[in-house]
């Protein structure tokens, strides 16, 4: 069974932007390798004529490109936490 | 580095660039959403659940998109997959509400295509690994407020506009291939009406990787990506500066490290943005809420029917079909307005040679003088044919034509208006110009003998004496054969 390292979790965690505690590493990491190893087990399945499925339906349904009114400027920052300007406003960030 | 130095580093190493261009596609709403694709808007005008990344809402595509991206794929000859599949892009930015960007990773729209550039006057093919669609992200705003200095301003206008991403293989040679490149790609966007191709707008961007490996060598270098190029002079610049860096590092004894770097146009250098400890890990994987995007042959074929003619096609058919040279068909097919305007004087003449050295010579030059385009010029297609119609039944000569030339530019005129009022029509009359040949040879005796002791090359000086005496208006070919045969007597 995959073996999941408390290294992977503090990696998944920044990925994510989560701080965790010492007692939540220790507990994702066994979750995470229960996860993985009901993976395994379905892997274990030759599919190798199968054509992987990964929606439930199979053909997209197009849309034509006409405007649909959307939200409101003020409805739209309605529920941000700091709205100015028009703006959304998040703590300063530069470069890309 | 001194030109010197650079050459030296250039005879060692070779560099491999490759290039990733995204542009916004002509659509009036976005790739998931209803919302206007519209640039200039006030701020977070154009949103909606869907691009603000609401929960619950749920993206549907906009098949214009799909279409105009088949345009792109099929205008540079890349094979449209069947069926593609949208991924998500897992990260966090201000800009990105979901916390990920839907976006095509292992089954892209479009694969193995090439554009063909001219590089010193040869063919070229640039080729293209991939193109897929995605969509764009928000914009961030640093400046212009006063609270700029603790905080950025998030306009999402832009979140969810459909891009294309183009990727060429790393078969670039030099900056100047690169540029090459991005000019020919521009014009088949542009005239495949795909996209405006702004780059001031943002609807055009590219970013450069960049290696350098020793002459000979088989495997690629350490590559490093530059970003922030906002025109193709600095897409040039940056490459230029980056393998100048590569070299100089790896002759000091260096490596380099895989990372993207930012290009500071002021500075005219690059700056690293982020180490190989950041490298980016997208966790990406098929997004649930959009079932894959088929593409049938019947929509492949209503796409294919509507495309243009390109410039490098345009290129060929004009050697072939006109019996132009290369370098004229090269530079009528630079621009489409000018292409045109050719085929239209070239079938209104009959003389397509004749049309393409006008065009070439007189007519872009008057164009460039006045500062015009070629759709205010007073002279248009037919005008120029018709004049080439009057040297070619022989009523004017090729050197009054300048002039007809000329005052067509000025008053607007057509050119048999304009010969008529002049009375600039060529003699032709056999008479008249042996009369004026008699005269000139009675009144140079001297030159006569110096031609009769063998030095024809005096010819030019006889038929200059027998023009000015006709005022400019004899017909060349039989000045020449009479002087011929007086000259003989
Ligand atoms: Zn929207």
């Amino acid at each position: 069974m995959a073996k999941v390292s408390v290294e992977t979790v503090d990696h998944l965690a920044r990925l994510a932007r989560l701080s965790l505690t010492a007692e939540e590493r220790g507990l994702f990491a066994r979750q995470i390798e229960e996860i993985l190893g009901y993976a395994e087990s379905i892997q274990a399945l030759d599919t190798d004529a199968v054509e992987p499925m990964s929606h439930a339906r199979t053909v997209a349904s197009l849309r034509e490109d006409t405007p649909v009114a959307g939200l409101e400027r003020q409805a739209a920052l309605a529920d941000a936490p700091d709205p100015a300007d028009g703006l959304f406003r998040v703590p300063r960030v530069i470069g890309g | 580095m001194s030109s010197a130095a650079r050459e030296d580093g250039l005879a060692k190493y070779e560099p491999v660039i490759g290039l990733e261009v995204h542009c916004q596609l002509l659509t009036k709403t976005k790739l998931f959403c209803g919302c206007l694709n519209r640039f200039g808007d006030a701020p977070n005008s154009n949103v909606c659940p869907v691009c603000l990344g609401l929960p619950g809402a749920l993206p549907v595509l906009n098949r214009h998109a799909v279409t105009l991206a088949l345009r792109a794929a099929l205008a540079t000859q890349c094979a449209v997959q069947p069926r593609s599949i949208f991924a998500r892009k897992n990260y966090f930015y201000p800009d990105l509400p979901k916390g990920y960007q839907i976006s095509q990773y292992e089954r892209p729209l479009a694969t193995d295509g090439f554009v063909e550039i001219l590089v010193g006057g040869e063919a070229r093919h640039v080729g293209i690994h991939r193109i897929h669609m995605e969509e764009d992200a928000g914009k961030l705003l640093h400046e212009g407020f006063a609270w700029s200095g603790e905080k950025s301003g998030v306009d999402l206008n832009r979140a969810g506009v459909p891009l294309i991403e183009i990727v060429t293989h790393p078969t670039l040679r030099s900056p100047e291939e690169a540029h090459a490149y991005l000019d020919a790609l521009r014009s088949i966007l542009l005239h495949a009406e795909v996209s405006d191709v702004n780059m001031e707008e943002g609807s055009l961007r590219c970013d450069a990787n960049v290696s350098v490996r020793l002459r000979g060598a088989t495997l690629l270098g350490t590559r490093t990506e530059i970003k922030n190029l906002n025109s193709f002079r600095n897409v040039e610049r940056a490459i230029h500066h980056e393998i100048a860096r590569q070299i100089a590092t790896l002759e000091a004894g260096g490596r380099i490290v895989q990372e993207t770097l930012l290009w500071n146009a002021e500075r005219g250098e690059t700056v690293s943005m982020r180490s190989k400890e950041d490298a980016q890990d997208y966790r990406y994987f098929p997004e649930p809420d959009l079932p894959p995007l088929v593409v049938d042959d019947a929509w492949i074929a209503s796409v294919r029917a509507t495309l243009p003619e390109f410039a490098a096609a345009k290129r060929r058919r004009f050697v072939a079909e006109y019996g132009l040279p290369d370098y004229d068909a090269g530079v009528l097919t630079e621009s489409r307005e000018v292409a045109d305007y050719f085929e239209a004087a070239a079938k209104g003449s009959g003389n397509p040679k004749a049309a393409s050295n006008w065009i070439m010579t007189e007519l872009l030059r008057a164009l460039k003088d006045d500062a015009r385009p070629l759709s205010e010029a007073p002279v248009r297609a037919e005008g120029l044919a018709a004049m080439i119609r009057l040297i070619d039944a022989g009523t004017i000569s090729g050197k009054i034509a300048k002039d007809v030339f000329e005052e067509m530019w000025t008053s607007g005129e057509a050119a048999e208006a304009i010969v008529k009022r002049k009375g600039w029509t060529q003699v032709s009359d056999e008479a008249a110009i042996a009369a004026a040949v008699a005269a000139v040879i009675a009144a140079s005796p001297e030159q006569v003998a110096t031609w009769r002791s063998g030095k024809t090359s005096t010819m030019g000086w006889f038929v200059g004496q027998v023009m000015k005496r006709m005022g400019g208006k004899a017909n060349p070919k039989v000045v020449n054969a009479l002087l011929q045969k007086a000259l003989e007597a």
